[in-house]
């Protein structure tokens, strides 16, 4: 059996899936823990920025990777709901759900908003073409890279910015609580004894990821860091 | 007690169908579902009209015939029962309930109630027997099995394909029935040579019948009459990835 074919499959299809999302939801912590570093005051997040900066190709290598199972994960998506969609051709008058939860329900649209938002992120800091403060590209006076830290507090000096991170920190947090748990279970390595962990520990995990993103905006615009 | 029914009625596999509404008196609570309605066509017998169409065999729970989707839910509001061993005392006098066909592509509706699930015999025919030659019955303890392997082989083997997991999945896929058919056979050494083979085979046919895909919301798990856990999923799906992934067949 070809890897087309068995990316195809269903259960391809959602490995596909649950693979990439192993892959997203690492960056996302590893994406959170380097910018925390805010609150180790300037230096800390300047350095760490330009420590980014100074990888070169292999910075783009990163973001292609990214790029690509970004790509990949959306792709298997598609897959997954057009399968689903079309298995059932007539609805239900009524449906009543036993055991599955807001978050698992709404995985489509969460997922949208998530990717919608990465791209309104990246053209927000990475490239600053919208919403930008005035210190984009400022440069320190030491020479050593750019001012990320003041972008950083500039960025969320504007309430509406701000809410837009808050709700979009939200929605990830939706998406992960049941993508993480999930991706477990179709990877094969939930079962008897490890279920009810395997079912805590992505709700857990993303109310994590949660407090960690959220603490970075709010605390710009309340003015803790400055 | 009286009950209000608003039951789907559909001439044929091409007719569009509608629900309809009917009244019926006398029900006692010690009837079954299916007496309840036995009730029903009676009356509409009775006035000349055409009975509602619903399957049903055994009417003791084990054959896997009886798919109703009773006020939303597969088999109704009790846990791990088929339609025929849910009984009127589940309800009150004077309730409203909302009788539905399974809803799938792979499953197209007969007449009313009535769907087709020979897709279910086709995926079985893919791949979930033995083909060697098992003989009679063996002599007890011939062919060694640990204890916690047949108990989970038998965990899987009593699946009676009734389809209530595709009915109630949001995604319509019939990953539990299917992976309990692999299931079974996985556990016990019969299985063994046909193993990967069968999980790939089967798991084609699933696709090619038009089944949804698992988003793991475990509502077959919630409404399989014969509580199969959706441990199985995760078994069928280590069982395809090594199937795709290392087998040469």
């Amino acid at each position: 059996m070809s890897l087309g074919t068995t990316m195809k499959s269903s259960i391809g299809a959602k490995a596909l899936m649950a693979i990439t999302g192993i892959i997203l939801v690492l960056f996302v912590i590893g994406h959170m823990v380097g910018n925390l570093q805010v609150f180790l005051g300037p230096d800390a997040l300047n350095q760490y920025a330009h420590t980014l900066q100074s990888l070169g190709p292999i910075l783009w290598i990163i973001r292609l990777v990214l790029l690509t199972t970004l790509v990949a994960h959306i792709w298997s998506a598609a897959v997954v709901v057009r399968m689903s969609v079309a298995a059932r051709p007539v609805d239900y008058q009524k449906r009543k759900d036993l055991t599955t939860g807001f978050a698992a329900r709404t995985m489509l649209v969460s997922g949208i908003v998530v990717a919608l938002f990465i791209v309104y992120h990246v053209l927000h800091f990475t490239t600053g073409t919208i919403d930008m403060a005035e210190s984009y590209g400022q440069m320190l006076p030491d020479g050593g890279g750019h001012d990320v830290y003041k972008m950083v507090i500039e960025g969320f000096q504007h309430p509406l910015t701000t809410i837009v991170y808050c709700l979009a920190t939200v929605v990830l947090c939706l998406h992960l609580s049941h993508g993480i748990s999930s991706l477990m279970q179709t990877l094969g390595f939930r079962n008897d004894s490890n279920a009810a962990r395997i079912d805590k520990v992505g709700p857990v995990l993303a109310i994590i990821i949660l407090i960690g993103n959220l603490s970075m905006p709010i605390a710009a615009l309340t003015g803790l860091i400055k | 007690m009286r009950i209000t029914l608003h039951v789907w009625r559909q001439k044929n596999s091409t007719d569009t169908g509608g629900m309809k509404e009917y009244t019926v008196d006398g029900v006692s609570e010690d009837m079954s579902f299916l007496e309840m309605l036995d009730l029903v066509n009676e009356n509409l017998i009775n006035e000349g009209k055409e009975p509602i169409a619903f399957d049903h065999d055994c009417r003791e729970g084990i054959c896997g015939t009886c798919s109703l989707m009773i006020n939303g839910i597969a088999h109704g509001p009790d846990a791990a029962i088929t339609t025929c061993q849910l009984h009127m005392r589940s309800f009150k006098d004077g309730d409203a309930i909302h009788i539905e066909p399974w809803r799938s592509l792979a499953f197209p509706v007969v007449r009313d109630l009535v769907v087709d699930r020979s897709s279910f015999d086709r995926i079985v025919q893919a791949g979930g027997y033995v083909s060697i030659n098992a003989g009679a019955a063996q002599d007890a303890n011939c062919l060694p099995i640990p204890k916690p392997d047949s108990d989970t082989s038998m965990d899987a083997a009593a699946c009676i394909g009734c389809g209530a997991c595709v009915a109630s999945c949001p995604n319509g896929s019939a990953m539990l029935f299917v992976s309990a058919k692999i299931g079974h056979l996985a556990h016990l050494p019969q299985g063994q040579p046909e193993r990967y083979k069968r999980a790939r085979d089967m798991v084609a046919q699933m696709d090619a019948e038009g089944f949804g895909a698992c988003s793991n919301h475990y509502e077959c798990e919630a409404v399989c009459p014969k509580e199969i856990p959706v441990k199985f999923i995760a078994k069928m799906n280590r069982d395809f990835f090594k199937a795709t992934m290392c087998s040469e067949s």
